[in-house]
Order: structure tokens, then sequence, then C-alpha cells
């Protein structure tokens, strides 16, 4: 089985936001909610770099293991994925999460914050694959049509990688090789515990 | 000829921009170490290693969304996983067996004067209802709260996950809902009892004493002892803690408080949470099981006179002191 990443190689994004648009309407995402977003570091200052960022679906999720009423389970294929019907909106996985991944309906916590909502990895949830159920919650599964997270699969400049996590690791090496510079898989370390070595 | 002439220079002018690129953008692509875009890039270690967490900027309305890394996540879960449980299971459990063993080897405390049959009213009605909405509200706090700390060890093995989920959620509203009435019911006994709670020189007296619990002496007390006083500033005290970090938590990320703030919101929260429901125990046990006579104070409101004289001596003298209805004495009839 492949073990599931994203990688976003910021030395190639230029801020377009397309993966944001591209998720978003794939997954009919609701109004307030960010799957993926584009954090800008130094904005404006020489050295610049952004990067896009949803769930990177870590090696022993931390939203997984605060989660209460254990909402979470993770696919054969490393998916973090969870299941709306469980979760209880308490927010904790928000303070968990290393990326701010989870997002909610509600900003407030009165009575509950809603269902909460991540990046599927276009993997959908817990309901039969790429049924009408399926898709109201939890939006697209491409990875059962055995197609990749379309925020990657679009990207313009190819800086954002999803994929197995070797052969994106391989893809992100020859580059640096290639180029001669990189600044890193950004989040690898804490998310996965290991980093790529170039 | 002039119109050629301008042409034929913006053919020229064509031609030598074209060969400039040509000539040039080989040269940099295959020199890299010459003009290095990423000599001032900022790296993601050196940013972890300065403050720890990773921040910049968005451009979406959700502001908080611009911090990327928060390794302290996964301590996070390590203390809401591990360490708060230690804590909570800990003083839980440590205060239930120590009541146990003082149970068994003290007993209940009963009247050394048996009854006088006679009353004297300690709590007026008001103070009763502050008292009782307190504690309801604080027992379903506590148990909706122990649901979210060890429900899932503990009551998830039991039931299938859809029921344990509706119950989580029931439990969460009401402990939503409840914090009002509990940080109301706080805010009376600040205002109703706080003149009574002054430390003063009996209470010196009363803890050299061991305050009648440890030996079998009876030390003076005003309306509160020493021991009493202890509660009423940790219940004021505590549940003031437990609504500021609590509504933090129900609001969270308001005010520009951050990740790192509703964290530490939450410690706070869990940790005093605890080990107040442990003090709240030995509190219910000295109230109840613990001491013939008690409860009566917030049962019906009037306890008995000798029980009155035995433990506070010095609020009975001024009780009596007083005239009009709240140092009234009556008579019960004796069953
Ligand atoms: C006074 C007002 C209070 C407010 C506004 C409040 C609010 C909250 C909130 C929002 C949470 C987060 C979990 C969730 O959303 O369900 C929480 C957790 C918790 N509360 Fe309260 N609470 C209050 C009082 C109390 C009191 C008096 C106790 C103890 C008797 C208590 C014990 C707990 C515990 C043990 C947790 C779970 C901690 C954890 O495991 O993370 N709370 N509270
Ligand atoms: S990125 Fe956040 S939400 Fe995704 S698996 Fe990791 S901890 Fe969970
Ligand atoms: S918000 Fe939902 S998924 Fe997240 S920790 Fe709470 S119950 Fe679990």
């Amino acid at each position: 089985m492949a073990r599931m990443k994203f990688l976003c190689d910021a030395d190639r994004c230029i801020e377009c936001n397309a993966c944001v648009t591209a998720c978003k309407n794939e997954n009919e995402v609701p109004w307030g909610i960010n799957r993926r977003r584009v954090v800008t570091i130094n904005d404006g200052k020489p050295g610049e770099r952004s990067v896009s960022m949803a769930c990177m679906h870590c090696t022993d999720a931390p939203c997984q293991a605060v989660c209460p009423v254990n909402a979470f389970y993770t696919t054969a294929d490393a998916v973090v994925l969870h299941s709306k019907d469980i979760c209880i909106g308490c927010g904790y996985c928000f303070y968990a999460c290393p990326f701010g991944a989870p997002q909610y309906p509600r900003v407030g916590n009165f009575g509950s914050r809603g269902k909460m909502d991540k990046c599927t990895y276009c993997a959908g949830g817990p309901e039969t694959d790429n049924t009408a159920a399926e898709y109201a919650k939890y939006g697209a599964n491409r990875l059962a049509q055995g197609k990749l997270p379309l925020c990657a699969e679009m990207c313009s400049t190819k800086s954002l990688l999803a994929g197995d996590g070797e052969i994106i690791a391989q893809i992100y090496k020859e580059r640096v090789m290639k180029r001669g510079y990189g600044s890193g898989a950004w989040g690898w370390q804490t998310a996965y515990h290991e980093t790529i070595k170039v | 000829m002039t119109r050629l002439l301008a042409r034929l220079g913006h053919i020229l002018g064509a031609a030598v921009f074209l060969f400039t690129l040509v000539a040039v953008s080989p040269g940099w692509a295959q020199q890299p170490s010459k003009d290095n875009p990423n000599a001032s890039a900022v790296q993601e270690q050196q940013l972890l290693r300065e403050l720890n967490r990773v921040q910049g900027l968005v451009s979406i309305p959700d502001t908080k969304e611009g911090t990327l890394i928060q390794p302290q996540g996964r301590e996070w879960r390590h203390f809401h996983e591990v360490t708060l449980r230690w804590i909570g299971a800990i003083a839980l459990i440590g205060m239930v067996v120590l009541l146990a063993v003082f149970y068994l080897v003290r007993g209940s405390i009963k009247l050394a004067s048996g009854r006088a049959g006679r009353t004297i009213l300690r709590f007026d009605t008001l103070e009763r209802t502050v008292h009782w909405m307190t504690a309801v509200s604080f027992i379903i706090l506590g148990i909706s709260g122990l649901n979210i700390t060890f429900g899932k060890p503990l009551l998830l093995p039991l039931m299938d996950p859809q029921t344990f989920t509706n119950i989580s959620e029931a439990l969460k509203y009401a402990h939503n809902y409840l914090s009002f009435p509990f940080t109301i019911g706080i805010l009376f006994m600040l205002v109703m009892w706080l003149k009574d709670n002054i430390p003063d020189s009996t209470d010196v007296e009363w803890l050299k004493e061991g305050g009648g619990i440890v030996g079998h002496a009876h030390p003076p007390a005003r309306r509160f002892n020493a021991g009493q006083k202890g509660i009423f500033w940790i219940v004021v005290l505590g549940g003031a803690a437990m609504a500021i970090t609590g509504y933090v938590l129900m609001f969270p990320f308001y005010a520009g408080l951050n990740i790192a703030n509703m964290q530490a919101a939450q410690i706070v929260h869990g940790v005093v949470g605890v080990l107040f429901i442990a003090v709240i125990l030995a509190h219910i046990y000295i109230g109840t099981l613990g001491m013939e006579g008690a409860f009566e104070a917030m049962g019906s409101g009037e306890v008995d006179l000798n029980w009155a004289k035995e433990h506070h001596s010095l609020w009975v003298k001024e009780e009596m002191g007083k005239t009009g209805s709240s140092a009234h004495t009556r008579m019960t009839p004796a069953e």
C-alpha cells in the first residue's frame, strides 16, 4: 500500500491560490471553510516564500489521538479521515493539529461548533465510495476513482505534489539536485517525523 | 523613408533583445551557484528553532490560519491524553480512597451532647437556593467535563460509537448551558458569604486544634470555621478560574487569542477542573456521611442548637445576642 503524502515545494509556489479554489469547487466546501490555504512567510520581504497547506495526513495523527469521541480513522493509504456522524464539534482537533487543518461551520463553541470539516485527500468519508451521501458530507472521492487530490493535480507550477510519499520525495530530490537549491519539505518533520535529505 | 528607417530600427531592437535573451538565459540556468534565488529564503528549520512555530499571512478572512506549523499541537495532545488523565486519576481516586479510610478510622462525627430539639436558622432560603443551584450545576458540569477527559477510554468500549456520540453531545450542551447558573451562583456566593469568610484569629486557633476533624476537640468558630473558609475560597477562586478559561474555550479565538492561548486555557480548565472535583468530593463527604447534623444546614436551613454550639460556638453567641428574625430559635417536635 502506498503511504500518501502532500509536499509543497515553496520555491515554486507563486501564491496563485488555484489549489484553494480547486478544492472548494471540487468538494463543494461550505462557505467560510477552507480545507486548503496558502500561507506567505516574510510577505513583501526578500526571501518571501509561500506554502500551500491543508491536512498533512500525519503519522500517528494528533487530531485522532485527542478526539474525545474517536471520530477519526486512518485508511490503508495512511489518509486520515473522520466521521461527521460521530464528531461532536468540540474543537479539540484544531488545538492538537500542527497545521491548522480542522475547520468548523461555526466560530463559537456555544452548544457546538458544528461537524468538523477538513481535507480528505479527496478520499471522501466512511460512507460507501462515491455515493451522494458521501459527497454531501465530505465532497469528492477521487482516490477511489484512481485519481490524486485535485489541488495537486492542477497546480500550475507543480509546486504542490500529492502521491506516495517515496515517489514525491524522489521527485523533489531530483528537482533540488538539478536546480541547486531547495528550502525543504515544509511540515514533513512535524507531520511524518522525517524529512527529505538531499 | 523615415518610416522605413523607424521600422528597421524596431526590428533591429527586437533582434538585439532576442539575442540577449538567448545569450543570457542558458547562462543563468546552468550556473545556480552564481545567482542562488534561495540565498535569502526563509528556512523552516530556522523558523522553528527561533520561534518554535511558523507564522505567515493568509489572504482568507480567517487570520488564525496564518499559523502554518505549530509543533506544540503534539505536546498539547500529550497533555490531554496522558498528563491530564494521570492528574485526574490520582486526584479523584486518591480522594475517594482517603475519604473511605477516614470514614473507617474516624466514622461519622457525632453530636457529643446529643440533640437539643431546638433549632436555629443557619442558611435562609436565598442562600440555600444559590447553594443548590450551584451544586447541581457543578455536578453536571463535572460529569460532562470528565466525559471529555475519560469518556473515550472508559465509556466508549461499553457501547456503540453512535450512542456514545449522542450522550457526549447532550453532555456537551449541558456543560455549555449550565455554565451560566454555575457562574451566577459563584457570584452570589461571593456577595452573600464574603463578610463571614475573611480569615481572622479564631481560624489560627481552629487550625492549631486540628479543627476537631483530626482530634476530638471542638475549637470555637464563628459562622464559618477555617476549613469552611478554605472551601469558600477554593470555590470562589476555582470557580472564577473555571469560568474564565471555560468561556475562553466556549468562544475560541475571540479578542485576538491565538492557538497557544487556547491550549493554555484548556490546560488550566482541565487541571483546575479535576482538582476542584476532588475537593468538592471531600466537601460532600463532610456535609453528609462525615458529620451528624451537618446536612440539615443546607437541607431545611435549620440546624440543631447543640450542633451549632459544638461547631460554631461564637456564631451562636452572636446570633443569640441579636434580636430580630435572623436570630430566632424555635422548637421543633421531637421525634
Ligand atoms: C464556569 C463555566 C464553565 C464553562 C464556560 C466551561 C466550558 C467548557 C468547555 C467549552 C470545555 C471544552 C469541551 C467542550 O467543548 O465540551 C470544557 C471542558 C471541561 N470542563 Fe468546563 N466549563 C465550565 C465549568 C466547569 C466546571 C465547574 C468543571 C468541573 C466541575 C468543568 C470541568 C471540565 C472538564 C473536566 C473539561 C474537560 C477537560 C478536558 O479533558 O479537556 N468545567 N469546559
Ligand atoms: S494535519 Fe492536522 S488534521 Fe491532518 S492528520 Fe495531521 S493533525 Fe490531523
Ligand atoms: S471537533 Fe469533532 S473530530 Fe474534532 S476532536 Fe472534537 S469531536 Fe473529534
